[in-house]
């Protein structure tokens, strides 16, 4: 059996493009949008959410057999619970400053809906295999989208990249201003907004509402 | 009580949970197309939040953070425990429980919420307004009157989020979105927008 099949590598392509998590299935938007004020605090989400994703697609698909229906959720919940918190004491012991900002966003990695969502509906019905590239795909999906949006609000707001300055000081002397307004919550929202009509352009995929 | 009601104003609209910290937007955008829907989620998730973080704030205070327990059980093999790495999977089982205490209770007595609101009500308890409101209690080292106040105020700011964001969305229909646009694009925008809004709260302190 190959590691990675042809399928594997479907779904995987689809997560990223055509089924993306973020844009298209709605879902672990809170996160996407709240850490991506800094390029690097928005790299170490996607690192966190992708290695969870996948371990979590992993673990809840070799036992999805012995899991009763009625209590699958917090089966599921538990699972996913204790990945994220070796995640956060590992953030803690070797990324202290980068925890510090993360705060919160790391535990709420627990609720963000695409780990649940893959579980519920790849991980409980195919191999721990396929599920792991899965989950590595959707993973992989969501940082394409998290850097996407972080590196216009870095850039644009702060004038920095990874904290190194981008922006010539030259630019700052002839009277260039950083955009105050891509630091602030609003411009994530304004941000993500476009990707999803660029993306929706293209693939002409349209939604009545 | 001016400390109270200065909390409570700070967690609706300053710090509204939903437009500052992004938490909870999976279900505020999946179940805004319909005001009753919006109303019925906005209770059910004031209901739960109200109750959940003053019971995360007991859980820490006598359960998980270093010597908790053996301050009031008085055993001495007790106070050296620190238990805090346990946060997250202790409050999400909390949360979990709650969320399937209302879903019965609504079952029992208005059938007619229950049904509407669907599957939405069991992913509350994956809902990131609920865990975020208790981690940010925990983070801020309230105190219990605060905690109550703190988890009623986020509930309530969330809850008039979203029911605005229905309304406008039912305004929406009849205007002329681009078509990539239409639905969860321009869904962002007026979010994006309706965030500016909330802004020029900030500042205000009573």
């Amino acid at each position: 059996m190959a590691v990675i099949t042809k399928q594997d590598r479907k779904n995987i392509k689809d997560a990223m493009l055509d089924s993306n998590p973020v844009t298209l299935q709605v879902l672990g938007i809170c996160s996407a949008l709240a850490v991506t004020v800094q390029l690097k605090t928005a790299l170490v989400m996607c690192l966190a959410l992708t290695a969870v994703l996948a371990l979590s697609n992993v673990v809840i698909s070799i036992i999805r057999n012995h899991i009763p229906d009625s209590i699958r959720v917090i089966v599921q919940l538990s699972v996913i619970a204790t990945l994220v918190i070796l995640a956060d004491q590992l953030l803690k012991a070797y990324m202290f400053d980068v925890s510090k900002q993360l705060s919160v966003f790391v535990g709420l990695i627990i609720t963000n809906c695409i780990v649940m969502g893959r579980a519920e509906a790849f991980a409980m019905a195919n191999g721990p295999l396929p599920s792991f590239w899965d989950g590595l795909g959707n993973g992989l999906g969501y940082s394409a989208v998290l850097i996407l949006i972080a590196v216009p609000r870095e850039l644009f707001g702060s004038g920095t990249l990874l904290g190194y300055k981008i922006i010539p000081q030259a630019f700052y002397d002839m009277g260039y201003v950083d955009c105050g307004m891509m630091v602030l919550a609003p411009s994530a929202l304004f941000l993500i907004g476009g990707i999803i009509w660029v993306q929706r352009f293209f693939s002409g995929y349209t939604e009545e509402a | 009580m001016e400390h109270y009601l200065s909390l409570a104003v700070k967690t609706i609209f300053v710090e509204n949970i939903l437009l500052a910290y992004f938490l909870g937007m999976c279900t505020f955008l999946a179940c805004s197309k319909k005001i009753e829907t919006a109303v019925g989620l906005g209770f059910a998730v004031i209901f739960v939040l109200t109750i959940t973080c003053p019971l995360n704030w007991a859980i820490t205070h006598f359960f998980l953070s270093e010597g908790a327990m053996g301050a009031w059980t008085g055993i001495e093999s007790l106070k050296t425990i620190d238990l805090s790495f346990l946060t997250f999977i202790a409050y999400i089982a909390t949360i979990a429980t709650m969320v399937q205490i209302v879903e019965m209770i609504l079952e029992k007595f208005m059938p007619a919420l229950y049904s509407s609101l669907g599957v939405f009500l069991p992913l509350i308890a994956v809902n990131c307004a609920i865990l975020g409101g208790s981690l940010f209690m925990e983070q801020r080292a309230y105190a219990f009157g605060e905690a109550v106040v703190f988890g009623l105020g986020s509930g309530i700011g969330w809850a008039l989020a979203i029911v605005a964001l229905a309304a406008i969305r039912t305004k929406l229909q009849y205007s002329n979105v681009p078509k990539p646009l239409r639905g969860l694009g321009i869904t962002f925008m007026v979010t994006g927008l309706m965030a500016m809004g909330f802004m020029c709260f900030a500042g205000i302190s009573l």
